[in-house]
């Protein structure tokens, strides 16, 4: 299965970025394989709006299943929805000690946006 | 007695007065025996009325077109989340999903869908009044509490100007999209500016702003104090002309505090207001 953990750089070793759509990177991680690749966001990291929206289309040409990250606001989680992509909020530490929480069944799935959105 | 003629008063900073010339113009200029439309175009955070006073006549609501999907016709082709530069419409995992409050209502998707699964909706955004205060043609907007987005109900207020008016419009304060659709395509921008640091650096930007959409502009200095001269050095290094220069006087603030214009309030004001619309009729016909 792949999933996405937002970071702040560009390999396991970098912080978790917070937030959803204006993570300056997205890694995709294969846990069938534990390769990994990672995408630069920084187009949506300088979005005027629609940033969350982006990252979440973004996000589902690479065949993800999951996203873990800190936070994600509602129109986020609304497309990420809409692409059949679970979403675990409250990741932080680095990208490798997400991925061993979410492995670990320690990251909870969301069931809706935790923080309000930075745009109406 | 008409003049077709269409001046902005803007500025950079916020405070700097612009309500208090505008008001103060479209009042003079009415008394002067000019058919005079006065337009709050900061639908934001519209202040004129405070001081017109006027008698609410008509309202109208003002909407912008949203998309709606037919999702028995849409085909999933992506073609309207790839037109669409503010992510209003997003076509994801076959389906099409939209965000009314980011959408721009520029009406894109509805043009390159191919199989005509797009049709429009109208989004309410706000409100424009339309009234009389005294011998001035008072129009008015009001945004939607929450609303981000003010050009179209900027433009609806201004499309209340009829063909002989002398109109005034009162633009919100900064240089952004809301100003460029207050001032775009007028005769003449007055922009009101105070003598403080603050004051200039944002008249320097707002002047940039009128440079580049081509208009004919001038400055009034507000709160005028002898001897400080930073907004009259800075007109004249770049060679804008000065229109009026209005005194810090705290009979004005007090007139304001208690909504009056400094003209039916303070002795000499009507005067300087005369002075200053004179002048700026002057200028604009050039």
């Amino acid at each position: 299965m792949k999933v996405v953990v937002t970071s702040t750089g560009k390999d396991l070793e970098s912080k978790v970025d917070p937030r959803f759509g204006r993570a300056n990177w997205l890694i995709v991680f294969d846990t069938e394989t534990n390769q990994h690749q990672a995408i630069n966001n920084e187009q949506n990291l300088n979005a005027g709006q629609g940033a969350g929206i982006q990252s979440a289309e973004n996000i589902s040409r690479h065949g993800v299943e999951a996203v873990i990250t800190g936070n994600c606001g509602p129109k986020a989680f609304r497309t990420l929805g809409a692409a059949g992509i679970r979403i675990y909020c409250g990741a932080d530490g680095t990208v490798s000690e997400a991925l061993e929480k979410f492995k670990s069944g320690k990251l909870k799935q969301a069931d809706g946006a935790n923080v309000e959105g930075h745009w109406i | 007695m008409t003049q077709k003629l269409t001046i902005a008063v803007a500025s950079g900073k916020g405070g700097t007065g612009k309500t208090t010339v505008s008001a103060s113009l479209a009042c003079i200029a009415a008394d002067a025996g000019y058919k005079t439309a006065y337009l709050d175009c900061d639908v934001e955070e519209p202040n004129g009325h405070l001081f017109l006073k006027p008698i609410i006549q008509y309202r109208h609501m003002v909407g912008i077109p949203v998309p709606v999907v037919d999702h028995e016709k849409c085909t999933a082709c992506g073609s309207c989340g790839e037109i669409c530069q503010y992510s209003a419409i997003v076509c994801i995992n076959k389906n099409v999903l939209t965000f009314d409050k980011m959408c721009h209502g520029c009406g894109g998707c509805s043009l390159v869908c191919p199989v005509g699964a797009i049709t429009e909706n109208s989004r309410n955004i706000g409100v424009v009044e339309t009234g009389t205060a005294g011998k001035v043609a008072f129009y008015h907007g009001k945004l939607n509490v929450g609303e981000a987005f003010s050009p179209p109900l900027v433009k609806a207020v201004r499309s209340a100007i009829q063909d002989d008016d002398l109109a005034i419009i009162d633009a919100s304060p900064g240089t952004s999209c809301p100003v460029i659709a207050a001032v775009k395509g007028v005769d003449f921008v007055l922009l009101v500016t105070e003598p403080t640091p603050f004051g200039v650096n944002d008249l320097e930007i707002a002047a940039d702003m009128v440079k580049k959409l081509c208009l004919p502009y001038a400055v009034v200095i507000n709160r005028h104090i002898p001897g400080y001269t930073l907004a009259r050095d800075f007109c004249r290094a770049k060679g804008i002309r000065i229109l009026a220069e209005i005194p810090d006087d705290r009979r004005v603030a007090e007139a304001y505090s208690k909504g009056m214009l400094p003209h039916s309030a303070v002795p000499g004001y009507r005067e300087l207001f005369e002075g200053l619309l004179n002048a700026v009729m002057k200028e604009a016909r050039q």
